[in-house]
């Protein structure tokens, strides 16, 4: 799997700073619980996934260390994980990343289009954050949505059958509620 | 997956009012593990995530030392593109998974099992959590599950964006916490899976189709379908139809009623014409039209496993995943072969150098090709390519990355050609979505 993200330098000051909050330390330690003794490796994926909603949307290296300590693992052992998934961002995002897909079916069916929209709308290329910080575009592969197709991501949020109309109303609402969107929000799933 | 239509289903009341759950009372009240191993053998229930594999063959194979572990794991990785029935099931209908997991896992003697689902798939991983607390509200997860002595833990595990871990070893590599590598197989899984215990790795529609085979019996289940192909499967129909959808078909049905009825796809979108479908997800190869409806000796093609491989690569496909992908005549071959090899170079995990090498130069040379700039020996250099990577990797990713190059090639080599002949003709980077770039191939006249 190729990360074309360029991973930062450790910052042995900041590392001292960091710790996650109370509510996510214990969903952690819950999380653990699910393996045997000696298994707690296994809550890799989703405790980085936790880590990511803790640290402004992305996973510096020194949060990755912090990690490596909460699991009782080697600092390497997280970093060759957290480089290897493509939901992991090693360096800051914007608080929406829209994630637009860009194969087969959504490609047929205008996904190009709506990349250009967006970066048109957003001034931005592919990649690149908003300078207020607000919007990350993203163009990634397949995300399960091809009968929708085209479609887009946003944290827990799966945009589907996307038109200018909807993009616009999309991009509107999210200005409005200016917060952080993450794949671990709560709210997407019973409203859908 | 009948009652996925019923509002509230998601909810377990209105499951469970639906005749949910009755077969982990049948299972659990009235049958030995061995008994629904030997149902589901019955039914003939083959692997739905794209393989085809006999389920109840699998689960025979699955080694049972004294004092060890056994774990049942529900791939719910679905990233084969074109696919999306796992994700419709378990949001529709999470229950009907959960109650599949029960079910298998008692076959398998299993006390802890996972459900592997994608990353992406965040929000309905936190609607398979709900189905689960609720099967735990009710006692039909935990400890001694209708007093049966039967134990059972049920856990939802998430991913974090790699194709790679729906290939089984590389999805257990990543629930351990690891890098998605796929490992060497022999050891199987039956054997070294999970924490190098006994597992079994099955799909969601597999896990699925459990339940309706313990409630009526392995013999009922065989009774539907055609042949070897028993049952029901979902089609993740997309592309250019006119109803893209998940649909369940009785497996034998005629792949020209599927695509052309309004009860299915309700045939090309805006009055266009067929060029051609990749039939089962994106690894499989391509149909050009004439292929599609018939199989190259005439007869009808079906939607099973063997009339959709029938005629082998050369005239033929895979019923895959399901993944239904449909081209109409606008759409460019070279173009959307690219975006595969796109797709197969993001995912490769690079443990292997054919495939790690072999997709990057497949997509470099067809990005060539494809924006005019390529020259008439680089098909055959991608033929040579897809050849030496196929059969030479560890796992899969390096056949699927190359079979569909290889069928690009052998159906639509005028349509390679045309890119390096006209190249003037495909500067323009959106060739191909306004208007053909070429008829659709007719049929080969055989002398």
């Amino acid at each position: 799997m190729s990360n074309e993200q360029g991973v930062k330098k450790f910052d042995p000051e900041k590392r001292k700073t960091i710790r996650f909050s109370e509510p996510a330390l214990e969903s952690i330690q819950k999380i653990i619980q699910r393996y045997p003794a000696g298994k707690q490796k296994s809550a890799m994926l989703p405790v980085l996934h936790i880590a990511q909603a803790e640290s402004d949307g992305w996973l510096s290296p020194e949060v990755l260390d912090y990690v490596a300590e909460i699991l009782g693992l080697l600092p390497v052992e997280v970093y060759e994980v957290a480089s290897f998934y493509s939901m992991y961002n090693l360096k800051p995002v914007g608080k929406c990343v829209l994630e637009v897909c860009q194969t087969s079916s959504c490609w047929t069916r205008g996904a190009e289009d709506v990349v250009e929209y967006i970066g048109k709308k957003l001034n931005i290329k592919a990649g690149e954050t908003t300078s207020d910080g607000m919007f990350t575009l993203k163009t990634v592969e397949c995300l399960g949505s091809c009968g929708t197709a085209p479609m887009l991501q946003c944290g827990a949020e799966y945009h589907e059958n996307l038109t200018e109309e909807r993009i616009d109303n999309l991009i509107e609402r999210y200005r409005k509620e200016d917060r952080r969107r993450n794949y671990t929000d709560l709210d997407f799933v019973n409203s859908n | 997956m009948a009652k996925d239509h019923v509002p509230g289903i998601r909810s377990y009341d209105v499951y469970r009012a639906n005749g949910g759950y009755a077969s982990v009372e049948k299972a659990l009240k009235t049958m030995s593990p061995e008994a629904v191993t030997e149902e589901v053998k019955k039914s003939g229930l083959r692997g739905r995530g794209g393989a085809g594999f006999p389920t109840g063959m699998k689960w025979s194979f699955l080694a049972k030392p004294e004092g060890v572990p056994r774990y049942l794991v529900c791939n719910a990785d679905e990233s084969e593109p074109g696919t999306f029935k796992d994700r419709y099931l378990m949001e529709r209908i999470p229950h009907l998974l959960v109650e599949g997991m029960i079910t298998s896992s008692f076959a398998l003697g299993a006390n802890t099992s996972f459900i592997y689902i994608r990353g992406e798939y965040f929000y309905v991983s936190r609607i398979l959590e709900q189905a689960i607390a609720e099967a735990y509200a009710n006692g039909w997860l935990g400890k001694n599950i209708l007093g049966s002595g039967y134990d059972l833990d049920l856990y939802v595990q998430v991913g974090a964006g790699a194709y790679i871990c729906g290939e089984e070893t590389a999805l257990l590599e990543s629930l351990e916490g690891k890098r998605g590598n796929p490992r060497i197989k022999p050891p199987f899984p039956a054997v070294e899976g999970l924490y190098r215990c006994p597992t079994v790795v099955n799909n969601v529609e597999t896990i699925a189709a459990v339940v309706p085979i313990v409630n009526d019996g392995g013999e009922a289940y065989a009774a539907i379908g055609i042949g070897r192909s028993t049952g029901t499967k979902l089609i993740s129909a997309s592309g250019n139809i006119n109803k893209p959808g998940v649909y369940e078909i009785e497996l034998g049905l005629p792949v020209e009623e599927f695509l052309f009825s309004d009860e299915y796809c309700g045939g090309i979108a805006n009055g266009k014409r067929l060029k051609a479908c990749v039939p089962g997800g994106s690894s499989v190869p391509i149909l050009p039209e004439y292929l599609v409806c018939k199989t190259a000796t005439g007869d009808d093609r079906l939607m099973t496993y063997e009339s959709l491989s029938d005629g082998g690569f050369a005239t033929g496909s895979m019923l895959g995943s399901g993944g239904f992908i449909v081209y109409d005549e606008n759409q460019c071959v070279v173009r959307n072969t690219w975006n595969f090899s796109r797709f197969y170079r993001h995912e490769s995990c690079g443990q292997c150098s054919p495939c790690r090498e072999g997709t990057g130069w497949m997509e470099t040379v067809l990005r060539r090709l494809e924006k005019g700039m390529g020259n008439l020996d680089d098909i055959d250099l991608l033929v040579g390519v897809a050849k030496k990577i196929e059969g030479n990797t560890i796992c899969p990713l390096g056949d699927a990355a190359a079979w569909p190059v290889a069928a690009a090639i052998r159906h639509f080599r005028h349509e390679f050609e045309y890119h390096v002949l006209h190249a003037e003709k495909v500067k323009d980077p959106k060739h191909g979505h306004k208007e053909p770039i070429m008829p659709v191939k007719p049929a080969p006249v055989v002398a």
